[in-house]
């Protein structure tokens, strides 16, 4: 069944991020981690189809958030990033999929493992436990080009500067802060050790981000001793035009 | 009635008339799984047929790939939207597989290494509709698309070809498999746009 959502604030979080905020009056509610299907048509009638990952946590009032990468050859991330305004209407699907979502029942410690704009489904899942409260301990660890590539940057500084539920550790592949302790570099075995929770405590895994980074991670992972059962994976592809 | 898109135009192509509805073309392959890849060495990979407890047929690597295979053209049509057209197989036919067993189950129940399950009826294996494939393109298929082996079922939506199967279970009642209990259609034909329980 397909809604309407009406854009009701748009913020741009890199020169080429945009978040994207609807509202939908009979939106029937979401869980941190689902995705939505948007759906764009011409005047002639042709239309296209695209996932992106909701950003936003758990709430009764019939608003949720998107955010959205602009890729290069991309035929929706584009208009949505370029060309939506305030007030447009976009038709909208969903909320979809059951299985890489967090609910506030779960009680055990959550590590969350996010490549470039897969941090999206990741920040639903955070913004979820800290608007829920509850005792899950999260830990996050951002893989990211370079610092001004970073969604949600002033947010995520303010949590984790507080007593804070959740821990970030930044991770970046291609230029670093000044002063950064870690040379730039692709997450690897031995950051991982570090930077996650040990296994024994049994966490809940998620990893999200593109296929060759989630592949990798996830291996990381099973390496450490993490169940494949407690390793949730979200993949995108050159292709996939998610997130 | 669609609400116009202002400014809108899309990127379309010729080929975009073949495909399924909501469906985009690519080229590349991409992947997508619930969790790790496993990693299953060839000498420890079986493949079971079962009837519940009763376990009717029995393959190891060797004895699996000593059964007559076929190369096969298929298009891939993806639940996330992506549909890959022309791709070729060379597997082991299902109609192989069951050939020879008598049965009365009328839905079959695939079993994956790492836990993945997909539920789809008996009838939908049969008659050269579908394959457990272990070459993509020429090449042995690689761990991420599957490998060694995978399910093939190019009719149904992709999440249907489970990849790293390691069995199936014949049932005479339906029972939802990994998807299918989280939110995905229960059957999953592309063209009939058959994505998400309840349509």
């Amino acid at each position: 069944m397909w809604r309407v959502g009406t854009v009701v604030a748009l913020n741009d979080e890199t020169e080429t991020a945009r978040t994207l905020k609807l509202e939908v009056l009979d939106w029937p509610g979401h869980v941190a981690g689902q995705h939505v299907d948007v759906r764009l048509t011409a005047s002639d009638g042709y239309s296209a189809v695209r996932s992106y990952s909701i950003a936003s946590e758990p709430n009764s009032k019939g608003r949720f958030e998107i955010t959205v990468e602009r890729l290069a050859n991309g035929e929706v991330s584009p208009y949505l990033t370029q060309n939506v305004a305030i007030g447009d209407q976009l038709e909208l699907r969903g909320p979809i999929g059951g299985w890489f979502v967090w609910r506030p029942q779960q009680t055990e410690p959550i590590q969350l493992i996010a490549g470039g704009s897969g941090i999206v489904p990741l920040m639903a899942m955070i913004r979820s436990r800290i608007s829920a409260g509850g005792t899950a301990s999260f830990r996050l660890l951002y893989s990211v080009r370079e610092p001004r590539a970073l969604f949600y940057r002033d947010e995520l500084q303010t949590l984790s500067n507080h007593d804070s539920p959740l821990k970030l550790t930044y991770a970046y592949t291609r230029a670093t802060p000044k002063d950064w302790p870690r040379p730039p570099g692709r997450i690897d075995a031995a950051l991982i050790a570090n930077a996650t929770w040990p296994s024994n405590l049994g966490p809940t895994c998620y990893v999200c981000g593109p296929t060759s980074f989630v592949e990798t991670v996830a291996g990381f992972l099973a390496g450490l001793r993490n169940s494949p059962d407690k390793i949730r994976t979200e993949r995108f592809g050159p292709t996939g035009d998610r997130k | 009635m669609a609400i116009t898109s202002r400014g809108f135009s899309g990127r379309r192509t010729a080929a975009d008339v073949k495909l399924p509805p909501g469906q985009y073309l690519t080229t590349d392959f991409p992947v997508l799984s619930a969790g790790p890849t496993p990693r299953v060495p060839l000498e420890q990979w079986e493949f079971t047929l079962d009837e519940g407890s009763e376990v009717l047929r029995r393959w190891n690597w060797k004895s699996f790939r000593d059964l007559p295979s076929e190369t096969l053209a298929a298009d891939l049509h993806c639940v996330t939207r992506w549909s890959k057209l022309g791709t070729s197989w060379e597997g082991v036919s299902l109609d192989t597989i069951l050939g020879d067993v008598k049965t009365d189950a009328s839905y079959a129940l695939v079993r994956s290494y790492g836990g993945y399950t997909t539920n789809l009826p008996l009838k939908d294996l049969l008659n050269k509709q579908a394959w457990i494939a272990f070459r993509f393109d020429g090449r042995d298929l690689e761990p991420e698309h599957g490998g060694p082996a995978r399910l093939l079922v190019p009719h149904l939506y992709l999440w249907k070809s489970a990849k790293w199967v390691n069995g199936i279970t014949l049932m005479n009642h339906d029972k939802p498999g990994f998807w299918e209990s989280l939110g995905y259609h229960n059957y999953g034909d592309p063209w009939r746009e058959q994505r998400y329980s309840g349509e």
